[in-house]
């Protein structure tokens, strides 16, 4: 392999010294003969190699569109021309970027370059005898040379070949490829490291090709489900769905999921920063196929997958249950509302609106925090000491005016636009605080009341399909498989001669072999073995 | 949630004995590498600071563990031209001692597990104190084959400084899993990362010495002169390509692994989460390494410097991207 290697970097050096003397008759086929041997040298292959390590950094150093758009975001806002100049080159998008994909493309194309000729050569060389024994053995990292016990015998002719007779089989039997000569045997083995080496290498492209065309025929969608709720799928049952290029959405396969109940545990025994950890998210959960019911319990390693989608549990929460009453004592809003707790917070303090456009006159909206476990910290503040339900509590406040439903304007379901809105006030002028613990009414000041019933729990799903996995996970085996023979398989000839009873054993590696002296001992000593004194022997192989 | 704090506590003591036992073998392990230039000075340096009564105990141990040093003589013997009986007794006792010490570290992972009834790597402090275990055993195992005793020093002054940090700065109390770490996924996935990472460790100590010995072959200075026993710096190179290629191996299928196990816990295989990105870096970098190798015009000093950057690039995986790095993969336990 090393020679190989030595080759191919031999061609590119050569063309390149042209280059540089015949340029201007170069033209622009030779300019892309001289560009494609270039790309497929082990140098420029390795270079790639590190600068796509470099280039994969700056993703995990500034946020990325693809994981928190959110985020991108707020960088943008908080770092001016410097947050527009990163954006400008792509710094958001890295593994989409035009110079990330520039830089794999090449890869890429080198590996094709590097795969096709040495298959082409691999399977001349699995199809063609091993070579000839070069004139000189003696140079060879492994040699030993001695004198063959069946000299004695009548004829000197009959005893070598004897003696081959008994290499050849010898090498057959540890798996060699043998040439059989004159006066020597030429053998080989471990053609499977080349294999490997190639089924590696063009695994690794079967892996980039899939995951490219992957994203093309899948699709990725969310939704949240209260418990009692039912999902079914169909694209305006899903709270975002993002689709590949190529993805069919009018033909969702057909399925309904119902979260029958969700249960959380927090631990309350552990020591120090592991108190209140999450320690099962578990929901139970109905799916009906064609008719067919049957029950699962979703949980966040364990996706339920129905008719090639996959359910995925990604997040948590609770859902207040909330009813508004108007003056005349009317429900003009109730039910549960996603509240989303704070992602760094272990007590599950939550954040979410309740907007009420059908009230008679004028909308309300209130916003605020749940607390699932209400606790007065030392400052006198009310915070969420524990994220299980055992002192759930409420505290809002309220406006009143115009929602903004109507302006055509998406809104999120979770923020309340409060500019063309009034803050509602106590009767002393001050801002209204709505505080209820669990069951408890407060009434609001031009009439009505707000209810607090009780709490639902909701689950994050994600959905998600991917034709291509499978696939995947063939390339991924094969990528491993080849590794390990490419890596493992020692390949090496072995060349035994003789000529008038001296008998001559060389080896030589091709590539990684520790084992090359160890073997030419080793046939040594087989081939010594009708000799009685063995011990002698060694110390003549080693050398 | 029925955690056995006695347990858990009597593994924090186990840890502290490990490390004082660990200081010893990093301190006789020194002696052999750096104070052994005149033969009889090291000798006469061991026996003065041991009693005699101690003497006599570590004999007993280093008769035991010479089944672990017998081959590695025989090895040694073809590149270090003199081999002595009695030499090198620092490195029989730092060996003994390193044994010792891993009993101790290994009793302390076990009663770690027990306490809490689960696989002993939930956080960062468990993943290092494992991390090292494996460090330690693979050592070991590589000194059945060869003498790389030349190494203990920096085996065990290495898991000295880990296992310090384990039960300061990445101390975690004992406790039971978060659920997204509830897997049989991570019984397969995170035990081949902690072998990897101790594989490419030893790797990236032999690439150390194998640069260093290549300065001592050509220029011969006198701060290396030390180095006058070790094996040939083409011989060290093979040993630490060798580990880094089956380090790679197992570097592979931990992504692999890790990417099967995002599918099933969060609907796809690769997002680019931060700790998948420098899995892949990591990754990209030792295939450099093992292109480099195949490459004309990169000498193997050049090439041992892609093997530094690259367990560099494992280590900052382990820890700046663990605790600063905000991600899907957040289980560093730390606050
Ligand atoms: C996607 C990019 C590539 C990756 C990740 C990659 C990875 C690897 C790895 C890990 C090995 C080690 C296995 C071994 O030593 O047998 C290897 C070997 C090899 N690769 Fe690549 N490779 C890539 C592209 C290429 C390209 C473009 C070429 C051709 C120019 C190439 C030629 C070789 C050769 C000849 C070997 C054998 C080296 C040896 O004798 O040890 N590779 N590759």
């Amino acid at each position: 392999m090393e020679g190989k290697t030595e080759g191919a970097e031999k061609k590119p050096a050569k063309s390149g010294a042209k280059a540089t003397v015949t340029q201007p008759q170069l033209g622009f086929l030779g300019m892309c003969r001289w560009a494609w041997t270039q790309l497929t040298t082990m140098r420029v292959a390795l270079i790639l190699l590190l600068v796509l390590a470099l280039a994969a950094i700056p993703g995990s150093l500034l946020p990325q569109r693809i994981q928190d758009p959110g985020r991108v975001n707020k960088f943008l806002e908080n770092n001016g021309a410097w947050g527009r100049f990163l954006d400008a080159i792509q710094m958001f998008d890295v593994y989409s970027s035009v110079w990330f994909s520039a830089i794999y493309l090449l890869l890429m194309v080198s590996l094709v370059g590097c795969i096709i000729p040495r298959t082409k050569q691999h399977w001349k060389a699995m199809r063609s005898a091993p070579p000839k024994a070069p004139r000189r053995l003696r140079r060879m990292p492994g040699y030993a040379s001695f004198a063959s016990a069946q000299g004695e015998a009548e004829s000197r002719e009959i005893a070598d070949q004897a003696f081959l007779d008994s290499a050849e089989a010898r090498l057959k039997k540890s798996g060699y490829r043998i040439n059989r000569q004159a006066d020597h045997v030429a053998a080989e083995r471990g053609y499977l490291r080349e294999t490997g080496n190639l089924v590696f290498h063009i695994a690794l492209l079967m892996a980039t090709l899939t995951m490219a065309i992957g994203s093309l025929f899948g699709y990725e969608g969310q939704r949240i489900l209260v418990e009692g709720e039912t999902f079914t799928n169909s694209l305006v049952s899903y709270d975002s769905f993002e689709p590949g290029s190529y993805y069919d959405a009018d033909n969702l396969p057909a399925f309904r999921l119902k979260l029958d109940s969700f249960t959380s545990t927090f631990d309350d025994q552990a020591a120090g920063n592991q108190f209140g950890q999450p320690r099962s998210f578990d929901a139970n959960v109905t799916t009906t196929v064609d008719g067919k019911n049957e029950k699962h319990t979703l949980k966040v390693n364990e996706p339920v997958r129905v008719n090639g989608v996959g359910v995925y549990l990604t997040g948590n929460g609770y859902a207040p249950e909330v009813t508004v009453r108007d003056a005349q004592g009317n429900i003009v809003q109730s039910g549960p509302q996603v509240f989303i707790p704070d992602g760094g917070d272990p007590g599950y303090t939550s954040e979410g609106v309740i907007k009420v456009p059908d009230s008679a006159g004028t909308q309300m909206g209130f916003v605020g925090v749940f607390l699932p476990t209400a606790t007065q910290n030392q400052d006198g503040e009310l915070v969420s000491s524990f994220a299980e339900l055992r002192n759930p509590y409420l505290v809002m406040s309220g406006y009143t005016g115009d929602l903004g439903l109507d302006s055509g304007v998406p809104q999120s379901v979770y923020s309340l636009d409060a500019e063309n809105m009034t803050e509602m006030s106590d009767e002393s002028g001050n801002p209204l605080i709505i505080q209820l613990a669990e069951g408890e009414t407060q009434k609001l000041p031009g009439g009505g009341s707000v209810t607090f019933d009780g709490v639902k729990k909701y689950i994050a799903v994600d959905i998600s399909q991917d034709p291509t996995q499978a696939l995947m996970l063939i390339s991924a085996i094969l990528v491993l498989a080849g590794l390990g023979l490419s890596l493992f398989i020692p390949r090496r000839r072995v060349w035994v001669r003789i000529k008038d009873g001296d008998a001559e054993v060389a080896a030589l590696a091709r590539g990684e072999d520790p084992m090359v002296e160890r073997a030419v001992a080793d046939l040594v000593r087989g081939l010594r073995d009708p000799e009685p004194d063995d011990d002698g022997e060694e110390s003549d192989a080693e050398r | 949630m029925d955690v056995n704090t006695d347990l858990a506590m009597w593994s924090n003591q186990l840890i502290i004995s490990a490390m004082i036992v660990y200081a010893f073998a990093m301190i006789f392990y020194a002696f052999d590498l750096f104070g052994s230039r005149e033969l009889k000075a090291s000798q006469t340096a061991v026996g003065s600071t041991a009693r005699p009564s101690s003497v006599r105990r570590t004999n007993r141990k280093t008769a035991s563990t010479a089944v672990l040093d017998r081959p590695g003589d025989d090895d040694s013997a073809a590149p270090a031209p003199s081999t002595r009986k009695n030499r090198r007794r620092g490195a029989r006792i730092g060996t003994s001692l390193l044994v010792l010490a891993v009993l101790l570290h290994a009793a302390a992972v076990l009663t770690r597990a027990l306490s809490v009834a689960r696989v002993p790597w939930g956080n960062m402090m468990e993943y290092v104190l494992t991390a090292t275990t494996i460090t330690v055993i693979v050592y070991l195992v590589v000194l059945i084959k060869k003498d790389v005793r030349y190494l203990g020093t920096f085996v065990s002054g290495g898991v000295l400084l880990c296992l310090g940090l384990a039960i300061t700065v990445f101390y975690t109390p004992a406790a039971k899993l978060i659920p997204a770490l509830d897997s049989y996924w991570i019984a397969i996935h995170v035990p081949i990362a902690i072998l990897s990472t101790a594989l490419l460790y030893i790797s990236a100590i032999l690439a150390v010495f194998q640069i260093l010995k290549s300065v001592h072959e050509t220029k011969d200075p006198k701060w290396l002169r030390f180095m006058h026993r070790l094996p040939a710096s083409t011989d060290l190179e093979r040993t630490s390509y060798t580990i880094a290629a089956v380090g790679f191996i197992t570097w592979t299928f931990t992504l692999i692994a890790g990417a099967i196990w995002a599918e099933v816990a969060w609907s796809r295989y690769w997002g680019w989460d931060s700790k998948e990105i420098w899995t892949f870096v990591v990754w990209v970098i030792y295939a450099a390494y093992l292109h480099a190798r195949a490459t004309r015009g990169w000498g193997p000093t050049k090439v041992a410097v892609l093997n530094l950057i690259g367990i560099a690039s494992v280590i900052f995986n382990f820890t700046v991207v663990n605790v600063y790095f905000n991600g899907l993969h957040s289980y560093s336990g730390l606050d």
